[in-house]
């Protein structure tokens, strides 16, 4: 089971980043979790959002460069050796991780959740799958 | 395979044949230039060359050249070398990198200028029974009139579409059945997607061939072009100020165009010295009009970068064959000592299939030049993981500095942030002054 998750191009200069988020909360679009991975010219903007189609429409609409690309949601009890767990099971698959970011919901306080793309999706979902662990849909992310 | 000549007797001339016929033109001309156009008249009384000291081609040298400023300077008609009875047509170049200037045609000109056209058709191997579909606009710019005059001459069916209206464009072409097309490359490019987005299948169209010209573009878009129409793409070269398209025409072997030289002569001169330079080696292309009545200009500066080659082609054409122009000499970058050209870059990220939207920002180090090359990100390019991007980056680096033979820092842009005027991107930016 996958969740999407938008990845948008931000150049890496004042006010960048916050014309694209103002985008976003003009539509009335609704950030779960944002990550920003960084480099020296540019960074990539992660979002997971409520409402993926209108976020994309959004920001298709004013020319911003986006995709919609498949991640692993991970619900994980807020507790520690949860995360420890996960990625073990991972580099025993032999799976590596590109990127992972975490977010919390006032509504589940005794769970944090996990977002995460491996370089082989889809070998890591079989693995989380076959293993137990609580996986997030799309319906979830709606529905938090 | 049959070679397809419309002149064979000059277009395989023997070379010295060529040469004398070129030598024998160029001396007429000279003598009316000096004798009707007074700013040649000028010109050569300041070298101190009368006509009679031009005796052939071997005295090319000695004569003054003529640059576009010029033509500016003597707007409209002050470089007619006739009455303005004899004149049957004028058309204007388009003006977009300065002032518009105006050209003109005797009747002679346009059976000449039909000629050449002809030439390539014929080399194209579209016949008398074939309806040619010319997509160049019509107007004073000179694509689409003179296809049609080549069209004419050769006496095959020209269907004067114009520019625009892509849908009408393939509408036409399915009914009226087109055999070839004549337009800008990018417009084929442009038709070829439009065809496959409205789900025709261009290799049930009787379309076999095409002749595109008037704007650069790279063999990878020929390919994409063949491929898309599904025809055999060919190169025409030609300049307002000069003719219009058939300046220079490319056979079925496509390494190279034919440059009519029984109608003008080509030069490839040293930027520096303006000395010709050898078979192979880049300079600027000059051109000169032998057989031209209305508007006959002498060593014409064209700012084009090219190569010639006197090496015998396959077809059996004996015409020198010229490059593609590489790239303009106002835009050539000096970086560190070497010669670079944007068209080389072009080249590199149609190849790489990035945008054609880039910039180039030169600056200097300390003592050290430095290239920047910015290149906006496009949706098929971007990926959600940096070390995709980062390939993508060093990839791009890697292939610049094979092509350019320095090395250039490559930076990837949101889409739409280089800057655009009237259309077309400012594509260099030099901080090093």
């Amino acid at each position: 089971m996958f969740i999407k998750q938008l990845s948008i191009f931000v150049e890496n200069r004042q006010g960048a980043l916050s014309k694209i988020i103002t985008m976003l909360s003009d539509s009335g679009v609704n950030m779960r979790a944002v990550s920003i991975a960084d480099t020296q010219d540019f960074g990539i903007l992660r979002v997971i959002v409520n409402d993926i189609d209108k976020a994309l429409d959004t920001l298709k609409s004013k020319n911003v460069i986006v995709r919609a690309n498949n991640v692993i949601g991970v619900e994980l009890q807020d507790k520690p050796g949860s995360l420890s767990k996960v990625l073990g099971l991972l580099t025993d698959g032999g799976v590596n991780v590109e990127y992972m970011y975490a977010f919390v919901t006032p509504g589940n306080l005794n769970s944090a959740y996990l977002v995460l793309r491996a370089r082989h999706n889809d070998k890591a979902e079989k693995i989380l799958s076959e293993n137990g662990i609580k996986m997030l849909s799309e319906e979830d992310i709606k529905n938090m | 395979m049959k070679n397809n000549y419309y002149q064979p007797d000059i277009e395989t001339a023997d070379r010295k044949i060529i040469e004398k016929l070129q030598s024998k033109r160029l001396t007429e001309v000279v003598k009316r230039v000096y004798e009707r156009v007074p700013l040649y008249r000028a010109r050569m009384d300041e070298a101190g060359i009368k006509p009679e000291d031009i005796n052939g081609v071997e005295d090319l040298g000695k004569l003054p050249f003529t640059s576009k400023q010029d033509l500016r300077d003597t707007y409209p008609y002050g470089m007619f070398a006739v009455p303005m009875e004899d004149v049957v047509r004028l058309h204007a170049s388009s003006g977009t990198t300065g002032k518009q200037i105006v050209v003109g045609y005797t009747q002679n000109d346009l059976d000449n200028w039909g000629d050449i056209v002809a030439r390539q058709l014929v080399a194209a191997g579209i016949t008398k029974s074939d309806k040619v579909h010319v997509a160049y606009g019509y107007g004073l710019f000179t694509g689409g009139l003179g296809i049609a005059e080549g069209a004419r001459r050769l006496g095959c069916t020209s269907i004067p579409v114009s520019s625009g209206n892509t849908a009408r464009q393939l509408t036409i072409m399915q009914d009226f059945c087109s055999d070839a097309i004549a337009c800008t490359p990018s417009y084929a490019m442009y038709l070829g997607e439009s065809a496959a987005k409205a789900g025709i299948d261009t290799s049930k169209l009787p379309l076999r061939a095409g002749i595109f010209g008037a704007e650069p573009w790279t063999d990878e878009m020929r390919r994409e072009i063949e491929k898309s129409l599904n025809i055999k793409a060919y190169d025409i070269y030609g300049l307002t100020e000069i003719m219009g398209p058939g300046v220079a025409y490319e056979c079925s072997e496509q390494k190279g165009m034919h440059v009519n030289e029984d109608h003008f002569i080509i030069e490839i001169l040293d930027p520096d010295t303006h000395l010709p330079v050898k078979d192979g080696e880049k300079g600027e292309i000059v051109f000169t009009c032998l057989t031209k009545e209305a508007f006959p200009l002498i060593r014409f500066r064209t700012k084009d970068i090219g190569t010639i080659t006197h090496e015998k082609c396959k077809c059996g054409r004996t015409f020198v064959r010229m490059s593609k122009p590489m790239g303009r000499i106002d835009d050539m970058l000096i970086i560190r000592g070497v010669n670079v050209f944007p068209s080389q870059i072009e080249t590199v990220l149609l190849q790489m299939n990035l945008s054609p939207n880039y910039q180039l920002i030169v600056d200097r180090k300390g003592v050290l030049d430095t290239l920047e090359v910015q290149v906006e990100i496009t949706e098929g390019t971007f990926s959600d993981t940096i070390s995709d991007i980062s390939r993508l980056e060093h990839e791009l680096a890697d292939r610049l500095k094979s092509t350019l033979g320095i090395a250039a820092k490559t930076t990837f842009v949101a889409a739409g942030s280089i800057a655009r005027s009237e259309g077309k991107a400012k594509r260099i930016i030099d901080r090093r002054n």
